[in-house]
């Protein structure tokens, strides 16, 4: 036991003891200070309350048995005043808290938009261009990056340390997570929520670069065809063409620039077409129908990983875009 | 310095303990007392073993690699310890024992107002801890404390359902003992003492009671449905089945957010009492921490989602989760600050009890200090599922909530046993405890910042420093454990006779001899002041 106390602070004198790790992201010197700031409230708050019960037990401790002191029965002004100092440094802590997480939670538009998908026990990346990754993930300095995230078992957790961000992978949904990392270097990718067995091998290395390094990485790792073109090819082979690019008397609706789009259904509501939404009409066709439409479409649970409905996603974004590149 | 025994006491003829002899007569007992030692037996078992398996997670962390377990089997014991101490330990502790042994007699009340309720109570957290134990025997359970879905309802192939039954059950348990609590405090209260009269310990348990209530039945509800899942395929949690897995944590953070509030809320109480006492003064702001524990309780159940701020639930959900979270830190920080405020121009004494009372205090700031940067919004992104989180709860519930069982065994130890325990060896580990546990647990604040996730059977070498000093800090947080265990059951034997009251305390428990006699008091007691009367000049305190 003593010789474990000694290693460690042999360890602590030889390399030192950072408290805080890298700073590789936008986001990680702001929060950083938010975390300074909690931390010098805490540290106040102990030291006050520790040497008041230290000061109070030595100055007033007994000096006869039958000692009776005078009782004091409490103070409102006391209560008030210790009630009303913590609230108020509560609200300071909720409204900057809060305030930079709506920071953390919105990414730009201008995003590049990369695809992950977890599973026990791996992270399956896909770049734009067509690169894929197995836990590792490239990205340039300065630029943007969004990460859209599927599992295909249980709970995962998208961490990166450096960066300070952190957000859960599910099955049957997606998340998002975005970041614009300010640092070259190497740094941890974690899964944070416990997935079993090899949870802790579950991790992988975040490799940021300069861009011009980053454009050498792109051409140079093997790509193939990229997700659009990869995603076009699934929309011909499941023969999604069919009824979805029919013209006016087509079985399904068109999908032509109707990502964002706000469509009614069947029902009555009205749905905003996002990933998730195209996600459950490829896998649960009758669940939300576009009114006009029959639920005639047969569902695809099975035939399409994870990943090939993100190369779906992918091109039906494509051509968004392209239509909204021809309109100006 | 110390409430000298009064000289030459000796234990009444005939008293709880040997009224009666034999097996049977603790089997079937309905006296609240015999229950309550029951319980103390069976969760000091419970206690042990989660030690040992924590003792095997601190080996396994002494090296970066995961060299000592299988990563499975370490798996294991992260769950295993986690149940064992959440459900079987710390969600009973001080309620079944020092709450059973207390409640009517703090009251002036011979018993429960149920008292084969009491009993059955027992009898079911047994049964439930059975299916438990058996769980661990064959072959252990994987899926963490928290059962999350899907991984728990479908794709972790170790012994969940005897564990989740074993866990479903131990809740009827905390049910009755809530719901026997709140009626006994509402109907059994002695003459004159009216609410504002009864001892902060009474307070703390009304508020712990309505939890175990109202929030109990969800878990156990939750639970149902993770088994109905896993037995039936029905689709509830696994989205493969069109369920939602997310829905789980919701139904299970609605109760084991407020459970935290079942393990800390008793161990307040208990602090309200020894304050007091080894202060020699009323406490400060009696209504205020009477009302905070009110407070709690009800707060408690509005802040479940700030265990979900990454878990995609929406940012706008997140931000009222976050505002509630804090002001739940308000009645806290309100208790700190009377119990504080209690010792100012006391008569302070230095026994154990007290000593654990003031390591309450430290430990439990801190805790809950530590609390705020997970209510932080953005903060918790960062600090969600690592260390930091471990930290945090440990400060909570084995720097707060055990160190206040542990001063309340001690406090009433005379009480229950009729007999003083050494007070030097006392003094001696609850310093060895203090000190162990912060070694344990306070690197590990930075190994969650530097990003050290949670439930990692390997990890970075750069972590090693930290996690070394936490296996120090965690073997003589042992020692300082074991300590108490040797001489405790030494002193039922060789401690010297503690008389009624040898604390000179208030409070009626005090007024009957130690130990109580079956049905506690001779005559109803009538109650004319209010609670901790130590007024000045009286010593007729010594009864």
């Amino acid at each position: 036991m003593a010789t474990l106390v000694h290693l460690a602070f042999l360890a602590v004198l030889q390399q030192g003891l950072p408290i805080v790790p890298e700073r590789a992201s936008s986001v990680a010197k702001q929060i950083d200070y938010l975390y300074y700031f909690l931390t010098g409230v805490t540290l106040f708050f102990s030291a006050l309350i520790f040497s008041l019960v230290f000061y109070f037990a030595v100055r007033y401790r007994q000096r006869h048995p039958d000692e009776r002191p005078q009782p004091i029965h409490g103070s409102l002004g006391l209560e008030l005043l210790w009630s009303a100092i913590p609230l108020g440094l509560t609200m300071v802590m909720f409204f900057w808290g809060a305030h930079l997480f709506y920071i953390v939670r919105t990414p730009p538009s201008d995003a590049t938009q990369l695809y992950v998908v977890g599973k026990q026990w791996m992270w399956k990346i896909q770049h734009p261009e067509g690169q894929r990754e197995i836990n590792a993930l490239h990205v340039p300095v300065g630029r943007p990056v969004k990460l859209t995230m599927t599992s295909e078992d249980v709970i995962h957790s998208f961490y990166i340390p450096a960066f300070r961000i952190k957000m859960d992978v599910l099955p049957g949904r997606y998340t998002e997570l975005w970041f614009t990392a300010t640092k070259a270097g190497t740094y941890h990718l974690f899964c944070a929520e416990y997935c079993g067995a090899k949870h802790s091998g579950m991790t992988g290395w975040v490799t940021v670069l300069e861009p011009a390094d980053y454009e050498a990485w792109l051409s140079g790792a093997p790509a193939g065809e990229s997700l659009e073109q990869a995603g076009a090819r699934l929309f011909r082979q499941h023969n999604c063409h069919t009824c979805h690019e029919a013209g006016p008397t087509s079985r399904g609706p068109s999908l032509q620039e109707i990502l964002g789009k706000q469509v009614r259904l069947a029902s009555g509501e009205t749905v905003v077409v996002d990933e998730g939404y195209l996600r459950e009409s490829i896998l649960q066709p009758n669940a939300k129908v576009v009114a006009g439409y029959e639920s005639v479409m047969p569902t695809y649970q099975g035939q399409i990983s994870e990943e090939g409905i993100l190369q779906l996603i992918a091109y039906l974004k494509s051509l968004t875009r392209a239509e909204r590149k021809a309109q100006p | 310095m110390n409430a000298a025994p009064p000289a030459a006491n000796a234990l009444p003829k005939v008293h709880y303990l040997n009224v009666d002899y034999g097996i049977r007569s603790w089997l079937f007992t309905i006296d609240h007392k015999r229950i309550a030692l029951l319980y103390l037996g069976s969760i000091t078992l419970f206690f042990v073993l989660g030690g040992l398996f924590a003792t095997a997670i601190r080996l396994e962390l002494l090296t970066p690699a995961g060299d000592l377990f299988e990563s499975e089997t370490y798996n294991k014991m992260f769950t295993m310890h986690g149940v064992v101490m959440i459900f079987f330990f710390l969600i009973p502790s001080i309620p079944a024992t020092l709450g059973n042994f207390l409640v009517p007699m703090m009251i002036g009340a011979r018993d429960l107002a149920f008292p084969r309720i009491n009993l059955l109570s027992w009898y079911i957290y047994t049964l439930g801890g059975l299916f438990t134990l058996f769980a661990i025997l064959s072959g252990g359970v994987d899926t963490g404390w928290t059962f999350y879905t899907p991984y728990s309802s479908t794709y972790s192939n170790t012994n969940v359902m005897a564990t989740a039954v074993g866990v479903f059950i131990l809740g009827f348990s905390s049910i009755l003992t809530g719901f026997n609590f709140i009626i006994t405090i509402h109907k059994m209260r002695a003459p004159g003492l009216t609410w504002f009269r009864l001892p902060l310990f009474i307070w703390a348990h009304y508020a712990t009671s309505v939890i175990m209530i109202l929030g109990t039945p969800v878990v156990a509800i939750a639970i149902a449905l993770v088994g109905l899942e896993r037995l039936f395929h029905i689709g509830i949690f696994n989205p493969a089945l069109g369920g939602d897995p997310v829905l789980f944590q919701h139904l299970f953070w609605f109760y084991s957010h407020p459970a935290v509030y079942i393990m800390i809320l008793p161990s307040m109480g208990v602090i309200s009492e020894i304050v007091c006492c080894f202060s020699r003064k009323k406490i400060f702001g009696y209504s205020f921490v009477a009302f905070s524990s009110i407070a709690i309780a009800l707060l408690g159940f509005l802040v479940w989602g700030h265990h979900m701020f990454v878990s995609s639930q929406s940012m706008y959900a997140g931000m009222v989760f976050s505002i509630l979270s804090f002001l739940v830190a308000i009645p806290s920080a309100v208790k700190v600050f009377n119990w504080t405020a209690t010792m100012y121009k006391g008569s302070v004494m230095y026994n154990a009890p007290m000593l654990y009372a003031m390591g309450f205090i430290g430990l439990f700031t801190m805790g809950g200090l530590t609390g705020l940067f997970l209510s932080t919004l953005a903060t918790d992104v960062h600090l969600h599922d690592t260390y930091f989180v471990v930290a945090h709860f440990h400060y909570i519930m084995v720097g707060g909530a055990l160190m206040g069982y542990l001063g309340g065994i001690h406090f009433w130890w005379p009480k229950i046993s009729g007999r003083l325990y050494p007070e030097a060896w006392a003094r001696f580990s609850a310093l060895i405890i203090f000190v162990g546990f912060n070694l344990t647990f306070f690197p590990q604040f930075i190994l969650g910042y530097l990003g050290m996730p949670r439930r990692y059977h390997a990890y970075p070498e750069e972590f090693q420093v930290l996690n070394v000093m936490s296996t120090a800090g965690a073997s003589i947080l042992a020692v300082g454990y074991a300590i108490p265990l040797i001489y405790l059951f030494w002193s039922l034997r060789y401690g010297p006779a503690a008389g009624p009251n040898p604390w000179q305390a208030k409070g009626l428990e005090w007024q009957a001899s130690s130990p109580p006699p079956t049905h506690n008091f001779p005559e109803t007691p009538v109650v004319t002041e209010e609670a901790y009367e130590y007024y000045p000049g009286a010593e007729a305190d010594r009864v």
